[in-house]
């Protein structure tokens, strides 16, 4: 979310007004997606507050799990989100910036209501380092290492998210979630690049139980990104999980 | 009218607006005299038990709701930690549950787990309906509902199951003796098959 629109980025640059947030969520209600991840894009740059009373208006419209996560820094932050009924709390700049805020967070909520987003952008080929601030500021540290000191916080769950591929609907970055599927057991979500559900379906077929997050896929529709919010039906949605290719032999030591 | 307790813990306003747009009239629960012109009563919960079984202590909700449900035989749906409630006691915490259904709250046991199953339990689920009940009625078998705990509901009796689900060990996920029910997963996070439980207990 832009300014109260719900928007799509592209490479975490330009921007497209997707509509508005309440009625995103009746949509994807009727659409019954698994889970909804709800991110305030500007909220640590502007400082923001999270905007409470949108938050527990999506809350109380959704009929599906939902994480929000944007201007989250401390602990009673968490608390109150998790009180207005969303079940997990999703930071990045706070965790970048302090890992052992995730501990604090992760007594007061529990771990699995503890998300931590990685937005990371290739450096040279193979590697990467997490940008924060919607991707305007470098951390200095690699997914990798971040992925070791979160898991060492008791992170519930990190969302390895690609700048690169944001919006762009070629494929999801493979070879960054590789990297930190091979040090960290911590449930992972992959976002950025999904442009299809073939796309969907090589990452389930390459990790087995993962999470897979998609915007650009489910809000547009044909060659000129006409605003069109869509998802696979029950069904479809199944078939990409039972036919499955995945097995343990396969999994990176 | 469905009450829903509120002794602050749970979704109230999500089971509130499900409800509402089946044209279902709801209040929500904050005094003995919001109880007294329920015909049926839903218990949410969240967090942990003796939490939650503290602040229905603290409420001045407990001894009505125990003359509507124990008494009057007023239908109740406990949900999640309000399922867990209706127990004698869980391994959660140190405080006597309400004792309305024989059974026990247990934890999991991790070492049952395979490599990649965690705690809590959380994500969607599918039923295996042991009995079939007017609560249970016309649900999605493929689609599941929605499941976030560590604990689970244990009956002493069979009989007094409803559906069970499996997790590492198989657990008892929804349960019913005479007008009191119980679910323990999220009929308000859990989309049609939700709404249709909902629905099922407004019916009953």
């Amino acid at each position: 979310m832009r300014d109260l629109g719900l928007v799509k980025t592209v490479r975490f640059g330009a921007s497209k007004y997707v509509g508005d947030p309440v009625n995103a969520v009746r949509i994807f209600n009727e659409k019954e997606v698994d889970e909804l991840i709800f991110l305030d894009i500007d909220a640590t740059a502007k400082g923001a507050e999270p905007n409470y009373l949108l938050i527990e208006h999506l809350a109380n419209e959704s009929r599906m799990p939902l994480c929000y996560g944007g201007g989250v820094r401390n602990v009673d932050q968490v608390r109150r989100i998790v009180q207005l009924g969303v079940e997990k709390v999703a930071i990045s700049s706070a965790a970048v910036a302090d890992p052992d805020l995730v501990s604090r967070m992760a007594r007061a909520v529990g771990s699995q209501s503890v998300v931590a987003v990685l937005d990371v952008r290739r450096t040279t080929p193979g590697h990467y380092e997490v940008y924060t601030r919607n991707g305007t500021l470098a951390s200095g540290q690699s997914p990798v290492d971040l992925a070791r000191a979160l898991e060492a916080s008791g992170v519930g769950e990190i969302v390895v998210n690609s700048i690169d591929n944001d919006g762009m609907m070629q494929g999801y970055d493979f070879d960054v979630v590789d990297q930190v599927r091979a040090v960290t057991t911590v449930p992972l979500t992959v976002l950025g690049g999904a442009g299809s559900l073939q796309h969907i379906k090589q990452l389930i077929d390459r990790y087995g139980i993962v999470g897979a997050a998609a915007g650009s896929l489910f809000v547009f529709k044909g060659v000129y990104k006409a605003v069109l919010i869509n998802y696979p039906k029950p069904a479809e949605k199944r078939s990409l999980v039972q036919t499955s290719l995945f097995t343990s032999a396969q999994q990176p030591a | 009218m469905i009450a829903i307790v509120d002794y602050g813990s749970g979704n109230i306003k999500a089971i509130a607006n499900i409800y509402k747009s089946l044209n279902v009239p709801t209040c929500v629960a904050k005094t003995p005299e919001d109880l007294a012109d329920a015909d049926k009563i839903i218990l949410p919960g969240v967090g942990s038990f003796d939490q939650a079984m503290a602040h229905l202590n603290a409420s001045g909700l407990r001894e009505p709701l125990t003359r509507r449900v124990r008494e009057e035989r007023v239908p109740l749906l406990g949900i999640c930690v309000g399922m867990q409630l209706l127990a004698r006691h869980s391994e959660e915490g140190d405080c006597a549950g309400l004792a309305w259904i024989d059974a026990e709250v247990k934890r999991f046991d991790e070492r049952r787990f395979s490599h990649q199953t965690h705690l809590p339990h959380m994500g969607w689920n599918d039923l295996d309906v042991t009995r079939s009940h007017p609560l249970l009625s016309g649900l999605d078998a493929a689609s599941g509902f929605y499941f976030l705990h560590s604990y689970y509901f244990a009956c002493d009796r069979r009989a007094d199951v409803l559906a069970q689900t499996e997790y590492g060990t198989g657990f008892d996920c929804a349960v019913n003796v005479d007008n009191v029910s119980g679910v323990q997963f999220h009929p308000e996070k859990s989309h049609h098959n939700g709404v249709q439980l909902l629905k099922n207990f407004a019916d009953m």
